[in-house]
């Protein structure tokens, strides 16, 4: 049987296909203004018998889709156990939110914790900070690596950080260094949302932030315990939408 | 609808803005209750209530002010209603649950404010709440910090606010205080109506609030019943109503929906499939038309089968016991009803969560949402705690924390979305 999912980010597409149980097909397109034009160019072409829609344009697609829905969160909760047996822990930061889940010894959700309302400490937060900088999302990962020291980032509202960085430079700081604070800013923020719903064991890092080499490892010092990247960290939230609609195995 | 905007007027209502409030309130009520499928027969009265919420019930309170009695307006499940009854005044709810006119609060108040606050104070400044205007006097009382120092803003903009202090800790002292605020306030009402307070009127007022609750009670417990045959919305708004309301006519009208009810439970017959996954929401409470989370729940595939908030059974789970024939002893009686109510505004306050235990078990509840305003420091305070109780107690338990706008339905949909799969796949 083939199961497709779709999670629809705030960002980026994506689409996964499942033959079996086994992932077959992975795709990913820059979300558009017109989200469900982007579902239906990732879609061209992709064979499946069912597909399950997850991400915040869920809804959007059941009312023009013939497809079944999955928070996000059980997405993610079901697709870290499709590339991983042994993390309870998962931290996916996506676009606009940032999601802290544990699972129970079985596999299945327990707690869960997102981000409030505002994109503070998400990839569009950092998305900003580099472009304050002037770095591109690449360069600004190894910028912050490169960075001896930390300039502190109080702020973590997208808004106010931004014209904090812009202080910052004028100031003289090290723009080095100010990549680095940002990057130890979003950190610290979540570890403490894991810290809170699953405390202990290897982390199951997902969403397109865990991309970034920086975050991935400061968030190992920050925490002490293994970070775990899956090969494809922005599918996983497709890979469990299709798995939901396979009855979630 | 009769034409009522010459009584709005002679209120110093702002008709304009009215007529936005009332419209937006039409359009709510419609979307969100109307189109529930398969509700009781006996929500058509409460249907009516509401579309004669500012109309033929205002014109109730001006034909009651008309002919010598007062009218006296309240915020809290702490102002003891049988007082009230007692020296023939009609009392009404004032707490107000719309994101109105929070740009005029803000011009009192700090933006951090929870929205309760801010939207009484949004509606008394932007002349829109009727009730308010048609007040002798209002009564506001010490619970939190935001509401008490809220009452020092709000006074000088009423006609009469009388603040009454409370007790905070469950304490021999605390209930004495308690009743010496209650024997304060039976004087105040004297002096505002010209009444007195006698053990004959007490008597009666007792046994009009008792049936009242009991009502209450009564659709509480019939809501344990699978298939649920009542949606969470629709007793909510039942129990929205129960502040506003004549009490007698409410009652006889309750009745008559849960005769129904348990008709619909013998048969089987209910709102929503056997087996839906069934929750209960505990925590700050919902004024009209606050019917935002409990929407979102009842649109992701669960029902509420049980609201433990001063708008549900926080507010009407205890009886005042009949006991005595003076004033004094029946005083005593109120003093130990009131004095069981668990605001988080209490410390210690063990009894509430071991309450939402007991509603989740004898409600087959799978699982709790706790609900806090934003910046409701008792509530979300306590939340924390809540939760890790009833977590231990394998109650699986979602806490949200929001206020009036309706700007972070979507992130409140997908938690409540995932926390409903995750009682699913209990």
């Amino acid at each position: 049987m083939r199961c497709a999912g779709i999670d629809i980010g705030s960002r980026t597409t994506k689409l996964a296909v499942l033959e079996d149980g086994r992932l077959v097909l992975a795709r990913k397109a820059v979300t558009s203004p017109d989200p469900l034009e982007t579902v239906r160019r990732i879609m061209d072409g992709a064979v499946f018998e069912v597909i399950t829609a997850t991400g915040y344009g869920r809804h959007l697609a059941r009312a023009h889709l013939d497809c079944q829905v999955v928070s996000e969160i059980t997405a993610f909760a079901l697709g870290a156990c499709y590339f991983s047996h042994d993390c309870s822990s998962i931290l996916d930061i996506g676009g606009q939110d940032t999601k802290a889940i544990s699972l129970d010894p079985s596999g299945h959700l327990c707690k869960f914790e997102m981000n409030d309302r505002c994109a503070a400490g998400t990839g569009r937060f950092l998305e900003v900070m580099a472009t304050a900088l002037g770095f591109t999302l690449e360069e600004f990962a190894v910028a912050a690596l490169s960075a001896h020291q930390t300039v502190k980032i109080t702020s973590m509202c997208t808004v106010f950080a931004e014209s904090e960085v812009v202080s910052l430079l004028s100031q003289g700081a090290d723009r080095n260094e100010v990549a680095l604070g940002i990057h130890k800013a979003i950190v610290s923020r979540s570890a403490g949302l894991l810290k809170r719903v699953a405390p202990e064991g290897k982390i199951f890092f997902a969403g397109g932030v865990a991309l970034n080499g920086c975050v991935r490892v400061l968030l190992e010092e920050e925490t002490g315990r293994h970070v775990f990247v899956p090969p494809d960290p922005q599918v996983v939230g497709a890979v469990g939408a299709a798995m939901s609609g396979s009855g979630g195995q | 609808m009769s034409d009522y905007t010459e009584m709005w007027s002679s209120l110093g209502l702002d008709l304009k803005s009215h007529d936005v409030l009332l419209a937006a309130l039409g359009k709510g009520y419609s979307d969100v209750f109307l189109s529930q499928k398969g509700r009781p027969e006996g929500m058509k009265y409460f249907d009516f209530v509401m579309s004669e919420v500012h109309g033929l019930r205002i014109k109730e309170l001006m034909d009651a002010k008309a002919e010598g009695r007062k009218v006296i307006g309240s915020y809290c499940v702490f102002v003891p209603e049988e007082l009230i009854l007692a020296v023939d005044g009609v009392s009404v709810g004032l707490c107000a649950g719309a994101e109105f006119n929070f740009e005029g609060a803000e011009t009192l108040l700090p933006r951090n404010t929870c929205s309760l606050i801010k939207s009484a104070f949004g509606f008394k400044l932007g002349k829109v709440c009727p009730y308010v205007e048609a007040c002798d006097v209002v009564v506001g009382e010490n619970t939190c910090d935001g509401k008490k120092k809220a009452y020092e803003i709000l006074g000088p903009l009423l006609r009469d606010l009388y603040v009454m202090d409370l007790p905070q800790m469950k304490t021999g002292k605390g209930k004495e205080l308690l009743k010496e605020e209650y024997r304060k306030f039976i004087g105040k009402l004297e002096e505002a109506t010209g009444k007195k307070v006698t053990p004959e009127g007490l008597k009666k007022a007792v046994g009009i609030v008792n049936a009242k609750r009991k009502a209450v009670k009564r659709l509480a417990a019939i809501r344990a019943a699978d298939p649920a045959p009542i949606s969470g919305l629709d007793a909510l708004l039942v129990n929205q109503v129960f502040f506003y309301d004549d009490p007698v006519r409410f009652t006889g009208a309750v009745n008559q929906l849960c005769d129904e009810l348990e008709l619909r439970a013998k048969k089987k017959n209910g709102v929503v499939p056997k087996g839906t996954t069934r929750v209960v929401v505990s925590g700050c409470p919902m004024a009209v038309p606050n019917w935002k989370v409990p929407l979102l729940i009842e649109t992701s595939g669960a029902v509420i089968v049980g609201e433990e908030s001063c708008v549900g059974e926080r507010g009407n789970r205890w009886l005042t016991e009949v006991k005595g024939d003076t004033v004094e002893e029946m005083l005593d009686a109120i003093t130990d009803r009131y004095f069981n109510i668990d605001c988080a505004v209490f410390t210690p306050n063990p009894s509430r969560v071991g309450y939402v235990k007991e509603m989740a078990k004898k409600l087959h509840a799978q699982g709790v949402v706790h609900y806090s305003l934003q910046f409701c420091q008792p509530y979300i305070m306590e939340s924390g705690p809540v939760e890790k109780e009833l977590e231990q107690s394998g109650i699986p338990t979602l806490r949200l924390e929001t206020d009036y706008g309706q700007e972070d339905a979507g992130q409140l949909r997908t938690r409540i979305e995932a926390f409903i799969e995750r009682l699913k796949k209990r």
